[in-house]
């Protein structure tokens, strides 16, 4: 192996921030919207069942959905002349389109459902009595939050942190749509392997594909690992 | 009087709420009714644990729902006991325990963790995981938990219900001498009558998410039609002071002129202010015209009829004893006819030692 290039190195860095960012943004973001989903069905009116099923559905598209689509329809919507680009930049704010904040927004999205999962499935399997039980004891909601839902859905915020953190790092599609390959900006790991080819450097592509692929391994393997020991997650 | 002022009208898919009504909160009511009567809905809705629009729920003059008003169940100060005892499990017994008592500001707390561990003998519980603790020894835990909490109120949904019947027993006394020494207001949900029997001062019954009845025990017991009853066995309540027990073991328990004579009391009965609260099956109440001497039967008590009414196909005879308690006695039409039963008329009723619990 030969030693990595200043922008092989630039491009790893940019990935760790990326899916570092991606996988806190996301932690603060689904707690409580996994904890809604998680809610009674039952006795729910019509309208809370059939908003809760929305956004249920919505939350778990980037599942099934090419990334390319999520990526060209974030592009629309970002770029200067979409929704949300021309408004920031009337704004006085530059548009997302080709930029870190751009892919941030885009790889929350898209990892979105790898973090809400996990933790829905812990906060169901939690049940409501034991915060209705804090609660009566006087606990508030914030009380509530760290000393009884944290410790007993621990192993789902391990998972639901991990794969959207590990998630994040694979990301391709949606990226190489809205963020292009600005080296430092939005020229990740996945995008260099795929420009590495692209030129034939098969030997530089290789080097970042193993280190891709030997992380991803021992991620995983780590949280299947802590899941058995535990026997909580 | 503390009295809870309840009023809510709630429609959901295949249930309906429809409550207006105010509950003295004292001693122990009991919330009884089939399962999808709305007994727990209502409890829940004390709580705060059920967000019906336009409800009112005043406690104490404390309005903890009215109109945009809603005070959160973590400041309402109710202590919560469900079926399964919700036992924190990331925590141990003592940490369960004071996780209230910790909350409550210190100016404020009542009870302290050493009378409470007293009070329902958790001492040897608290030093044991929570997984070896019996279903009966959660509930205690749980109950000594909600305590500490110092709580304006109690509510128990089926608190027994997941309990064998020895764990049940066990636990009913804890139960009275609780609300006996802290004179917390206690609800309790059930739909086992002997439960009710055994330890409520008040019934509320429901159907179909209303109240369909609100009265103290002793009144609801007096009516053989009350659904109580359904699918169980009419039972009078004698209450007494239990004395010391004479060579052969047997338990006097007194009530002014009344004397009823007990096999044992080894099976523990709940006792409040060296009160006994027996209960006695109207079936195993036999009556006599006169004094019967020579009979394995220990108890005869002069009564005289109060009321006679057919009750399925036997007849169901009122008692009134010597110290004013009621005693109900179920007996065959023949019999009822041999003995010229009729109100007003002196009898002796016989009542079995063991037959008493």
């Amino acid at each position: 192996m030969t030693a990595l290039s200043a922008a092989d190195w630039q491009a790893i860095q940019l990935t760790l921030t990326l899916a570092f960012y991606t996988m806190l943004l996301l932690l603060v973001i689904t707690t409580p919207l996994a904890w809604w989903l998680a809610g009674e069905r039952r006795g729910l009116s019509a309208f809370s069942y059939w908003l809760r099923t929305l956004v249920q559905t919505v939350v778990a598209l980037p599942l099934v959905l090419p990334p390319t689509v999520l990526g060209f329809y974030l592009l629309l919507l970002l770029g200067p002349q979409g929704v949300v680009g021309s408004t920031l930049q009337q704004l006085g704010l530059p548009h997302l389109a080709f930029s870190f904040p751009g892919i941030l927004l885009a790889s929350v999205l898209y990892s979105l459902p790898f973090a809400v999962q996990p933790l829905q499935q812990a906060f169901e399997q939690l049940g409501r009595q034991p915060v209705e039980i804090a609660a009566s004891l006087g606990a508030g909601p914030i009380d509530q939050f760290f000393t009884v839902i944290l410790p007993l859905c621990r192993g789902g915020f391990v998972v639901a942190a991990t794969l959207s953190f590990a998630h994040t790092l694979g990301e391709f599609g949606v990226i190489l749509m809205l963020g292009g390959s600005i080296p430092g900006q939005t020229k990740v790991l996945s995008i260099a392997i795929y420009d590495h080819a692209e030129a034939m450097n098969y030997a530089a592509a290789q080097q970042l594909s193993l280190l891709l692929l030997l992380f991803s391994f021992v991620v995983l393997f780590v949280v299947y690992g802590a899941r058995r020991k535990t026997g909580s997650l | 009087m503390t009295a809870l002022r309840i009023k809510a009208h709630w429609q959901r898919h295949h249930f309906s709420l429809n409550i207006d009504t105010i509950l003295p909160a004292s001693g122990i009511t009991a919330l009884f009714g089939r399962s999808g009567c709305g007994k727990s809905s209502l409890l829940r809705l004390i709580a705060g644990l059920e967000m019906v629009r336009d409800a009112t729920v005043i406690f104490a003059d404390q309005p903890w729902q009215r109109q945009q008003n809603f005070v959160p169940l973590h400041r309402r100060r109710i202590g919560l006991v469900f079926q399964q005892s919700g036992l924190l499990p990331h925590l141990s017994a003592e940490q369960n325990l004071l996780y209230g008592f910790h909350r409550v500001q210190p100016e404020l707390r009542r009870l302290m963790p050493a009378d409470v561990i007293r009070m329902l003998e958790l001492e040897s519980l608290l030093r044991q995981p929570l997984t070896s603790l019996s279903g009966g020894q959660q509930q205690r835990l749980a109950l000594g938990r909600a305590l500490l909490a110092n709580p304006q109120l109690l509510l128990l949904d089926e608190p027994f219900a997941a309990l064998d019947s020895l764990s049940k027993t066990a636990i009913l006394p804890y139960i009275r001498t609780l609300v006996d020494e802290t004179g917390i207001p206690l609800f309790f949900v059930s739909h086992d009558s002997r439960e009710v029997e055994k330890l409520a001062d008040q019934l509320v019954l429901m159907d179909g998410g209303q109240i369909t009845e609100q009265s103290s025990l002793t009144t609801a017991l007096a009516n053989p039609n009350n659904p109580l009853f359904d699918g169980s066995d009419i039972v009078s309540l004698f209450f007494g002071v239990p004395a010391e027990k004479d060579s052969w073991g047997r338990v006097p328990v007194l009530s002014n002129a009344c004397c009823l004579w007990l096999g044992d009391l080894t099976e523990p009965v709940p006792i409040s202010q060296g009160q006994v609260r027996l209960s006695i099956r109207a079936k195993d109440v036999s009556l006599a015209l006169s004094p019967i001497a020579d009979l394995s039967i220990q108890n005869q008590l002069p009564a005289h009829i109060t009321n006679i009414t057919p009750y399925r196909q036997q007849f169901l005879i009122q008692l009134q004893l010597a110290d004013g308690q009621l005693l109900q006695a179920e007996i065959t039409p023949y019999a009822a006819a041999q003995l010229n039963l009729t109100i007003g008329k002196p009898v002796i009723a016989l009542v079995k030692a063991i037959a008493i619990r």
